[in-house]
């Protein structure tokens, strides 16, 4: 079919999100008379869960009648936790939510601090935290590749995966100081000047990387057994989408041309050029082209933030928010004063409510933050693109084989820690 | 975009570029059903319940000294530069809302929002949002929202028999009760 054609052609008509209960697929009472209806406990300790997710299945055969999904083991109260602490301490939370995000997690809390403080950062700690989201959601969908490939059995695709992965991490390392949870963006702009060498080694790898997607797509577009096993399945309309909340790939693979970086265009996303990946079919298939595709665009944005990087201060003068330079501490008696405010009471947030949403790897990454003019948050609230993508286990599976649930849900790019925060 | 004729429209402000549009808690259906049909708000981001229990209490920075000396565990730099503006009920209930077109460039956001008090029911948008029903039930078990017309209203991230709503703010961190630990 051509691409025309397949935009006109429905993924299938009508809705099939679950009545009453849209999270909730039961079982057709018909069937449980009839039949032998097999209920199975999958997970919470299932390898292929990406954490801890139990859903209970309803077999007919091998055919999956019913679905449920039950969440929460996980939760640690993140929320709960960032109320307790200063504005600047809070920042460290929102990265071990999403920890395979982390750089784009961390982003929209500093965002939303920034929006209620009314401060904009210098230009050079835009383009960076553009460069590190794009290297996030790289490190976000080689993961995802690595495991989803590994739990079809193409076993060796783990390996390449975790291979760049690794790259993508020592380049953290570099600038940061740390691999993963970074803490590296701060209210006002960047905890430190980006060191020299990584310029020339973040070319080397944006180099590097486009050959390396081609080679996991030469791997794995002409098997045979991935194509039968990702093509037609797990399917959802554009409308039932939409209805679910969902965002990000899984959208984007049902046919909506949708991308925060492009609708609502935040940092530079406005200065750069990049394509948003949009395939037509709605299957586990067409999720992965669109992820393949934006590892491919992620490394163009990388390109063209290494290319025009502007010279300049990366974090902002203001010393009611942002910590003064270490030397000055000897010889600066205000310095000192402004340093001792600032670590041990932090910096007060004018009250009001704002709500920053972003594109991170797994869909819209929403923000809402509640400040009472104090020095801590009155109330932070994630709207967490996995938890969302988890309600529509229940409208995509419906139907399919057993074995297919693993890919399904695998597609659907869950990471259990952002799903119960 | 002007939402007066929005039914049970309340409030409408307009802070630091977002939009936000409260209505009575009642007729909140009704709301979420003209934003979705007449403006084409289709697409329902997130529920978010905040708790103002002790909004507007703190006292202001810079009060040290009372007659009974310093309270070492209260610092008055801890407080506020200046009070909030205090809140009509205890908890307010956010909607943010985005509509969503393929191939869009700009797209509106709202906030609808509702106010309520403890024990008040909230009417459930999950016929006009499948997607609410995660977010409702969110709500519920972390902040005690009572949601009037949800299929599946059930905890969802504690326990089934968990008690207290860990998102109040009267509910202490490291409050929850011990379990295992041998003394029965």
């Amino acid at each position: 079919m051509t691409t025309a054609a397949r935009r006109q052609a429905p993924i299938y008509t009508g809705t099939r999100i679950p009545s009453p209960i849209p999270s909730v697929l039961r079982v057709d009472p018909a069937l449980r008379e009839d039949d032998d209806i097999l209920e199975v406990n999958f997970g919470p300790n299932h390898p292929s869960t990406h954490g801890v997710l139990r859903l209970i299945v309803e077999l007919n055969g091998e055919r999956v009648e019913g679905v449920e999904a039950v969440i929460g083991y996980l939760h640690t109260g993140f929320e709960k936790n960032m109320e307790q602490k200063t504005w600047w301490k809070a920042i460290t939370y929102p990265e071990r939510i999403d920890y395979l995000s982390f750089q784009i997690n961390e982003l929209a809390f500093v965002l939303a601090i920034e929006k209620l403080l009314g401060v904009e950062p210098p230009p050079k700690a835009t383009w960076m935290r553009m460069l590190l989201s794009e290297l996030s959601r790289i490190h976000s969908h080689l993961i995802w590749l690595g495991t989803g490939a590994l739990e079809l059995g193409a076993i060796s695709l783990l390996w390449y995966c975790f291979r760049e992965r690794d790259a993508v991490l020592d380049l953290f390392e570099l600038v940061t100081g740390v691999r993963m949870h970074t803490r590296y963006f701060q209210a006002g702009g960047l905890a430190e000047d980006i060191p020299p060498g990584f310029f020339m080694e973040c070319r080397k790898f944006a180099d590097m990387f486009p050959g390396r997607v081609d080679e996991y797509e030469a791997l794995l577009d002409r098997q045979a057994i991935w194509l039968e096993r990702t093509k037609g399945i797990g399917l959802l309309s554009a409308e039932d989408a939409i209805a679910l909340g969902q965002s990000g790939p899984v959208l984007r693979a049902s046919g909506v041309d949708w991308d925060l970086r492009r609708v609502q265009p935040y940092l530079a996303y406005d200065q750069v050029d990049f394509d948003v990946p949009v395939y037509f079919n709605g299957d586990v298939y067409d999720r992965y082209k669109v992820r393949m595709d934006e590892m491919r665009e992620s490394t163009r944005i990388v390109q063209q933030c290494l290319d025009g990087m502007p010279e300049g201060p990366w974090i902002l003068d203001d010393r009611k928010i942002v910590l003064p330079p270490r030397h000055e501490l000897h010889t600066s008696m205000e310095s000192l004063i402004h340093h001792f405010k600032l670590v041990t009471e932090g910096y007060r947030v004018p009250a009001g409510e704002v709500y920053v949403a972003l594109e991170s790897a797994r869909g819209e990454l929403g923000c809402y933050v509640v400040s009472d003019g104090g020095s801590k948050p009155w109330r932070v609230k994630f709207r967490a693109p996995s938890f969302v993508a988890l309600e529509a286990t229940a409208t995509t599976v419906a139907g399919s084989l057993v074995a297919d649930l693993i890919a399904i849900l695998g597609s659907l790019d869950t990471v259990m820690g952002d799903c119960d925060r | 975009m002007n939402f007066a004729d929005l039914p049970g429209f309340a409030s409408t402000t307009e802070e630091r570029g977002e939009t936000t549009v409260v209505v009575e808690t009642a007729r909140l259906r009704d709301a979420a059903e003209f934003l979705r049909d007449q403006r084409g708000f289709n697409f329902l981001s997130d529920i978010a319940a905040a708790d103002y229990l002790g909004w507007n209490e703190r006292t202001v920075a810079g009060y040290w000294g009372h007659r009974g000396g310093r309270d070492i565990n209260r610092p008055g730099s801890w407080g506020l530069a200046k009070k909030p503006e205090p809140k009509a009920k205890r908890f307010s209930v956010s909607y943010h809302l985005i509509a969503v077109v393929s191939g869009a460039r700009g797209a509106p956001r709202v906030r609808l929002q509702i106010w309520c008090d403890d024990g008040e029911p909230v009417p459930s948008v999950v016929s006009v949002w499948p997607t609410a029903d995660w977010h409702e039930r969110e709500a519920y078990d972390l902040m005690g929202i009572e949601f009037d017309g949800h299929p599946n209203l059930t905890r969802i991230l504690m326990d089934d028999d968990w008690e207290g709503h860990p998102l109040r703010k009267d509910y202490p961190i490291g409050g929850e009760p011990v379990r295992f630990s041998g003394a029965e």
